[in-house]
């Protein structure tokens, strides 16, 4: 089996870190080899945050190169369009539509690109933009963005999606863990 | 059982399982979550250092008493230790003494990219440089046994991308630890000139016996190939080089100080092409060439900065990358900033409306940096704060000039060396304003205890000290507290310290609104008095957002990020912003 190399972007703060932990751990589940990385420190300052989960039979590198993403899922429009290159040519991209202004635009030196959306679309012809945070919020938590967009991308995954849910409700705490699942099932049918 | 860990996490397992009882080290990110990690175990004690000299010290008593032991600390952590550890090199060990340090190529999150196995040759000591989560963990165990054979400290080295990549480990049997003698040894452990003497010798004679070693452990493993490309690496070079060849030759050292030169002849003339791939500096490079052996490729395709990737690697060759288009252009770049109620706005805001020289320290408060406050203008390194205003004080006075400059610093930098360039600057007579951000947190490694926030890394309750007794103690009179989310107080307040000559300190005390989960009730902006002018955004933060109203673009503030603190709220001239109940 070739490597399947999946990137995650998002915003600091956003829970990218929980949502690769979960595929992870999943692909780990399904008896594959995995690699996960991200490059945290300042992430949790608000700043731009991108993560690599690659799995196969066995995986070398943490890194995925820019030019060879099977699947980019991005948090947040502007971080989509930030990291659509990693694609490889035909990669799918499935993003959170729900804007965050980055500290550039609040403090008013840069503005936030009002065509974001169709420059995405641009980019990437296989493209698609999900409301996750309503989702998220009907789910019972604005937080469970991340748990909508893994939700999202289960069925374009070589893992199964029982497993994740299994991993899900593992690592979530006692209350968290429903809501999660339903995050998680918001996100598949979106 | 298989588990998906970091190179952290996989390390403070491992010294669980590897007989370790005392761990000491001093946050920095790639490294801050090894200890996190040990603490989390539960079963072996460790502690936070107030810096990384400390932790090293510590850490050889600890040798000294007869326990298994880890030092940990990110690469710049190393230049604080390093005069503990170039004599430590001289009296070697009691029980096995491990110092893991974490390297950051690329600069992810650190000030500098130095390579720590510079520090391996310098101190002569033995280097481990795992590949993976699970040689960090393996490495550990070898790591004890390697450092206790040779009486020697070994240092472990990683990269952000092994100490922070997940991968698969399987954990081994767990060595019960054993507490050995108490050494009583004093040629060994008194390092006056006439044991030092004798103590060189055998260091040097140790490396050599290093040098066997490294020729026969299979910590140094050759993956015999396609004998058209040899490559020799390691750490996390070595996955690069397998992602872009996975039929090449390679020789993979874990054991990176001493080189084993045999291995490295025979296996450089058994390949066409000889190629070596490092991170960073041409520490392999430099050696090998000094053997006399051969390099095809080298330093010379590879830069000394930043990160190799397979890509490099395949670059380097002359081979085809994987192709990509290029990133979209001119996008709003989004930086890390003050976290919205943050207390170091309301500071930044001020120094910057007076324009002050800021002699700036490494923390959060380095984000003051950034445009549009741009209110730091200087930053070297820990605690350079007050010692490098002292300096500028010194030399303005030289030269005429009347501007005092302000030294900004966090307490957990000052704890780490801050306190020492106070001492100087009140004996020596100096002439600077110095504001202590106290938070009671060491906030951006990820909010770490520290001296003054009352407990220890294990989580009892700890002696807490006073900032402000400890302050006049160094011989300062002018001591005052300042509330910097009220920017008039915060104003004034500086601008004393700024006219009273002399030393001057201002205290600040408001937590770290993350770290202590400080949740105030929110503003919100009347549009009707809201003129559009855009003032209140100079204070960068991201609850705040400019909307369409009427004609006009208008302020608007997220309540759901927007933590009450009322920083905006000041610079606001028209009364458009006000406190609603959250
Ligand atoms: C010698 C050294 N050790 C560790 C670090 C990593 N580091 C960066 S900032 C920081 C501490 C910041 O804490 P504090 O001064 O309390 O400021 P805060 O971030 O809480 O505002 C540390 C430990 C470093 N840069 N240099």
């Amino acid at each position: 089996m070739k490597v399947f190399n999946i990137v995650i972007a998002g915003v600091g703060g956003q829970g990218v870190l929980l949502a690769s932990r979960v595929l992870a751990e999943s692909a780990l589940a399904c008896g594959m080899d995995v690699k996960q990385n991200e490059v945290h420190g300042m992430a949790q300052r608000g700043g731009s945050v991108i993560s690599f989960v690659r799995i196969g039979e066995r995986v070398y590198s943490p890194v995925v190169m820019p030019g060879s993403a099977d699947i980019l899922i991005s948090f947040e429009p502007l971080e989509a369009l930030r990291y659509v290159h990693y694609l490889k040519p035909g990669g799918k991209l499935v993003y959170n539509r729900a804007t965050i202004n980055p500290s550039t635009v609040a403090s008013g030196m840069a503005t936030y690109p009002p065509d974001v959306e169709e420059r995405i679309g641009r980019a990437c012809r296989d493209a698609h933009g999900i409301d996750a945070l309503a989702i998220a919020k009907e789910a019972g938590n604005a937080k469970a963005v991340n748990m909508v967009m893994v939700g999202s991308v289960m069925k374009n995954l070589p893992i199964d999606a029982k497993v994740v849910e299994g991993v899900v409700r593992e690592i979530s705490r006692d209350k968290g863990a429903e809501v999660n699942l339903r995050a998680l099932k918001g996100g598949a049918a979106a | 059982m298989k588990k998906i860990i970091s190179g952290n996490e996989a390390i403070a397992l491992s010294f669980g399982d590897s007989g370790g009882v005392f761990a000491s080290g001093y946050p920095g990110t790639p490294s801050t979550e090894t200890l996190e990690e040990v603490a989390r175990l539960d079963e072996v004690y460790c502690e936070w250092a107030p810096n990384e000299k400390v932790a090293l010290e510590s850490v050889i008593g600890a040798s000294i008493a007869g326990g298994r032991c880890l030092s940990t600390m990110k690469h710049v952590g190393v230049n604080v230790a390093a005069d503990a550890l170039m004599t430590l090199t001289y009296t070697g060990v009691n029980a096995g003494l491990i110092l893991m340090v974490a390297d950051d190529p690329g600069m992810h999150s650190s000030q500098n990219e130095q390579d720590s196995r510079n520090y391996a040759r310098f101190a002569k000591v033995p280097m481990l440089d795992p590949a993976d989560s699970q040689e960090a963990y393996d490495f550990v165990r070898a790591g004890f046994e390697i450092s206790e054979q040779f009486d020697t400290p070994l240092m472990l080295r990683t990269t952000t991308r092994i100490a922070h990549a997940k991968g698969v480990v399987e954990q081994r049997e767990k060595i019960k630890p054993v507490v050995g003698e108490w050494a009583r040894n004093v040629p060994k452990y008194v390092m006056l000139p006439n044991f030092g003497k004798i103590k060189h010798g055998e260091v040097e004679e140790r490396l050599l016996k290093l040098r066997e070693f490294a020729e026969t452990t299979p910590l140094n493993r050759v993956e015999m190939a396609d004998t058209e490309l040899g490559i020799l690496t390691s750490g996390i070079s070595y996955q690069h080089v397998r992602e872009a060849y996975p039929n090449a030759s390679v020789l993979k050292l874990g054991l990176v100080h001493p080189l084993p030169e045999k291995k490295i002849r025979a296996f450089a003339a058994k390949v066409r092409r000889f190629m070596i791939v490092e991170e960073m500096d041409a520490i392999f490079e430099e050696q090998v060439r000094a053997m006399g052996i051969r390099v095809d490729i080298g330093k010379d395709r590879i830069s000394y900065c930043g990160e190799v990737s397979a890509d490099i690697v395949r670059a380097a060759l002359g081979d085809a990358v994987t192709g990509s288009a290029p990133p979209v252009a001119d996008l709003p770049q989004r930086p890390p900033t003050f976290c919205p109620g943050c207390a170091h706005r309301g500071l930044f805001t001020i120094l910057s409306k007076l324009k002050a020289f800021v002699s700036g320290d490494i923390g959060c408060y380095t984000l003051g940096a950034l445009p549009p406050i741009s209110a730091m203008h200087s930053c070297i390194c820990m605690g350079a704060s007050i010692s490098a205003a002292h300096g500028m004080a010194k030399v303005n006075e030289i030269a005429g000039r009347t501007e005092k400059p302000v030294a900004v610093i966090g307490d957990s930098t000052f704890f780490h060396s801050g306190m020492t360039g106070l001492l100087s600057l009140a004996y020596n007579g100096g002439n600077a304003l110095v504001v202590i951000m106290d938070n009671r947190t060491t906030g951006m490694t990820g909010g770490q205890e520290n001296p003054g926030s009352g407990r220890v890394l294990q989580g009892e309750p700890a002696r807490q000290v006073d900032i402000a007794t400890l302050v006049k103690a160094l011989g300062i009179d002018n001591v005052a507290e300042i509330n910097t989310y009220d920017l008039a107080e915060t104003e004034a307040a500086i601008r004393k310290g700024l006219e009273t000559p002399g030393p001057y300190v201002l205290i600040d005390k408001n937590p770290c609104i993350l770290r202590y989960r400080v949740k105030q009730s929110m503003l919100a902006v009347d549009l009707e008095k809201c003129s559009g002018c855009r003032a209140c955004l100079k204070v960068t933060c991201v609850a705040l957002g400019m909307v369409p109203a009427g004609d006009k673009m208008k302020v608007q503030i997220d309540p759901n990020i927007c933590n009450g603190c009322g920083v905006c709220a000041q610079l606001c001239k028209f009364d458009a912003m006000s406190v609603v109940k959250g």
